[in-house]
């Protein structure tokens, strides 16, 4: 009887165990697998984006943009992007272009139409406000995953809670960020900026649908993001229409060529 | 009462049949361990378990709800090992929406329709904008008769049709003009773009072109300008003239190729006199509105006509173009004596090919450019012809980056070496008319703030030439009241000593300007 007892303790004690390790992938697996589906996902994309911005004294603005994206090579680190301006009134045609590389800056193209100049921008600080919204360029593109250490705080039935410290705090200002990490298809719902234990930036996914793409993949697509920032005041909703997946962009279009003449069967 | 109750308590603590355990009562024993083994297997869930939810989790937005896994329990842990989420944090199958979200409803909003719509709205395929702007000399000049420099009301209206991979598309200026007294009719574009083939580009019509490294220099642009409009306060867009050409792009892997041929000669919109006084040397005053600059421009199609080529591509991350011109000094680059009942000089504008190249990229935190060109009067070769512009060599070394947060800082280096100086000054006139140096340095300061949500952009421009002893100083305001209004405000303030000078020459014309605008 005690054998017996004993037994089915090691039993239960086992199975409990490999339950519990089946559950939590390493943390660099949760940030890889994060980072592809923020990012990366498919082969490249578009989508009609409108921007609300709305100020500190509750005042609105309307962007919308038609944003390309292509991935280079499939080790989820260079990128292309494209992305041309419908609204407001007189921004429209005006296209920026960035081709983002890791481990060094970005380089990065601004066309203006009435003028006929392409201009080549100088690398920025990436958490500076992109187009005027509270999204930074760095939200826009994705943080390098090597910026940060990346800690797996907790795992709950729903998400992956992952805390990540900056490697060099003095570039950025804020002192550590946490993520809600949807457990099945790792979309981050929430993304919480701290600096000296308060939170004053928040990202937060709306709405997420199904986006079909090439070879009956079905893509999990954040539609609707709000992200609010306490030191600007106010906050930047994006709403996404017209997403496609693999559409078949090619590198070419990410030339001086199609901002001087926009690819006009990608932009409605 | 707390006599009892402590009595409950410790026979509660104690297992039932209190007292050590009888080997020979082996249900008791079972019953007991079972009692002790199930608490400790609790024990070990809890521990090794996911933890219970915070209470500050994310509410799952609709989309992602019914996609709920739970993780496949191995059998004989079933259900009752899951943590409930707490109440407000939204359950498995319905979390608590904002409002509008519900995830029936996802589909309509699709369709974003906008939240304030004007009341009166021009048709989806008419664009453009309607602005009143003006602007006022800070000091009297003489040669002009008004203090107004600009007061007009513009409407630019444009549109597009696409037939296919043909796009055809218009922009027109309709302006009335209170400072000159008259209304004007300025077609900006009307150009045919067409792709024959996958990697040739073809734009026919009227349009700007621009291309070239500087930032408001131009050693490879010949590009008509229209200085007049940059002068006194007008839109930077109209810095540049359109021309009537046709456009042929040729893109491929080794280098990009784009060709412009433009079949009547395009001269600068150059400063003539009719707002802005200029330095007549031959008279040695200033000539304004009523002795305005006759000019004689080679006008015959297909005979006058300009070729502008540049050949470009890629090298690592550094773009490096070369080019060539073939046409005319775009603003008058000679003189020609007349009759003296037309004013006894007469502009004209000699023959000229331009050859250069240009180099830019990131260099540090920055952008950094380089262009060279060199301007080969071809109806002065030697230099002596004190009537036609002599041969020059040009080189602009620029550097652009940001210096702090939303605060952006240029600067650039311009040279305009002329050749066969010596040939300029010798002859026969030249002690009387000579007046440029062998070499102009031309210093140039960009600064650019933005503020309130890049709402609000502050800029100052400054060319500065240490050998000329000039300046000519841009500053200006623009904000965005909101997604159709925008005003702003400058300056164009010239100084020098000199009479002669580029800008020295136009300090009399000193003014500053305001304008609003409404885009649709």
């Amino acid at each position: 009887m005690k054998k017996l007892l004993c037994s089915l303790c090691a039993i239960a004690f086992a199975v409990v165990l490999s339950a519990a390790a089946q559950d939590t992938p390493s943390v660099d697996e949760v940030v890889k697998k994060t980072n592809h589906q923020a990012y990366y996902q498919g082969l490249d994309g578009k989508a009609r984006v409108k921007m609300t911005i709305t100020d500190k004294q509750g005042r609105t603005r309307t962007k919308e943009f038609t944003i390309l994206r292509m991935d280079v090579g499939d080790t989820d680190a260079e990128q292309r992007f494209y992305v041309y301006f419908h609204e407001p009134a007189d921004e429209r045609g005006t296209v920026f272009m960035v081709h983002k590389h890791v481990g060094k800056d970005d380089d990065r193209w601004l066309y203006l139409p009435a003028l006929d100049v392409v201009k080549q921008i100088a690398a920025s600080d990436e958490r500076t406000s992109f187009v005027g919204s509270h999204f930074f360029y760095e939200d826009v593109s994705g943080r390098g995953i090597d910026e940060d250490n990346h800690e797996l705080l907790d795992v709950t039935d729903t998400y992956y809670i992952l805390k990540n410290t900056p490697k060099n705090p003095d570039a950025v200002e804020f002192d550590s960020y946490t993520m809600w990490i949807h457990k099945p298809t790792f979309i981050p719902v929430k993304v919480e900026f701290e600096k000296a234990g308060t939170v004053y930036r928040k990202v937060q996914a709306l709405k997420v649908e199904d986006i079909a793409g090439k070879d009956d993949a079905k893509y999990k697509t954040v539609t609707k993001s709000v992200l609010t920032d306490d030191n600007i005041g106010g906050n930047t909703t994006l709403e996404y229409s017209s997403v496609q997946y693999d559409i078949g962009l090619t590198e070419d279009i990410f030339t001086e060529r199609y901002l001087r003449n926009p690819p006009r069967e990608y932009i409605e | 009462m707390g006599g009892r109750t402590s009595d409950n308590a410790s026979a509660l603590a104690e297992p039932s049949g209190s007292g050590p355990r009888r080997l020979e009562n082996n249900t008791v024993v079972l019953a007991n361990n079972t009692v002790v083994l199930a608490l400790a297997l609790v024990a070990l869930c809890t521990l090794f378990l996911p933890n219970i939810a915070t209470a500050d989790e994310p509410a799952l937005p609709p989309g992602l709800a019914e996609e709920e896994a739970t993780p496949a329990l191995p059998e004989g842990l079933g259900d009752e090992t899951t943590p409930s989420l707490p109440e407000g944090l939204g359950d498995d199958t319905g979390p608590a929406l904002p409002p509008g979200l519900a995830e029936e409803s996802a589909a309509a909003t699709d369709t974003a329709e906008p939240e304030k719509q004007p009341k009166l709205r021009p048709p989806d395929w008419l664009h453009g904008f309607w602005e009143v702007r003006g602007g006022l000399r800070t000091q009297d000049d003489p040669a002009q008769p008004r203090d107004a420099i600009l007061g007009e009301t513009r409407l630019q209206l444009k549109t597009e049709k696409t037939w296919n991979d043909i796009v055809l598309e218009g922009t027109a200026d309709f302006i009335g003009d209170g400072v000159l007294e008259e209304g004007d009719f300025d077609l900006r574009r009307l150009r045919l773009t067409w792709r024959p083939l996958d990697n040739l580009d073809i734009r026919l019509g009227r349009q700007v072109l621009t291309w070239g490294t500087g930032d408001m220099l131009f050693i490879n642009d010949l590009f008509p300008k229209d200085w007049q409009s940059f002068f006194i306060g007008r839109d930077v867009e109209y810095l540049k003239a359109p021309s009537d050409a046709v456009k042929v792009g040729w893109f491929n892997d080794i280098a990009n190729l784009e060709l412009v041929y433009t079949p009547q000669f395009e001269h600068d919109r150059f400063i003539s006199g009719e707002r802005i006084s200029y330095w007549n040397p031959l008279f040695r005053n200033f000539a304004g509105r009523d002795s305005q600059v006759h000019y004689n421009a080679p006008s015959t199609w297909f005979e006058d006509d300009e070729w502008a080529l540049r050949v470009y591509r890629n090298i690592g991350s550094y773009q490096l173009a070369l080019y060539g011109y073939s046409g005319y000094w775009k603003s008058p680059g000679g003189q020609k004596l007349v009759r003296p009942a037309r004013g006894l000089m007469q502009a004209t504008f000699p023959k000229l090919n331009v050859y250069g190249a240009s180099l830019r990229g990131m260099v540090g935190k920055g952008i950094a450019n380089i262009e060279i060109g060199y301007y080969d009067s071809r109806q002065d070769p030697g230099g002596d012809n004190l009537f036609v512009n002599n041969s020059e060599f040009r080189v602009l070394v620029g550097y652009e980056r940001e210096i702090a947060k939303e605060f952006t800082a240029a600067v650039q280096y311009y040279l305009e070496h002329m050749m066969d100086y010596d040939a300029y000054g010798n002859g026969l006139l030249a002690r009387y008319m000579a007046t440029r140096d062998k070499d102009r340095h031309v210093f140039t300061l960009r600064l650019t703030k933005l503020l309130m949500n890049q709402n609000l952009t502050l800029s100052l421009f400054t060319y500065y030439s240490p050998s000329d002893g000039d300046a000519y100083l841009r500053p200006h305001a623009k904000y965005k009241v909101n997604d159709h209004w925008t005003v702003e405000a400058g300056g164009n303030v010239f100084m020098g000593e000199s009479d002669a000078s580029f800008f020295g020459q136009f300090r009399n014309n000193t003014n500053v300007y305001a304008g609003m605008r409404y885009a649709f």
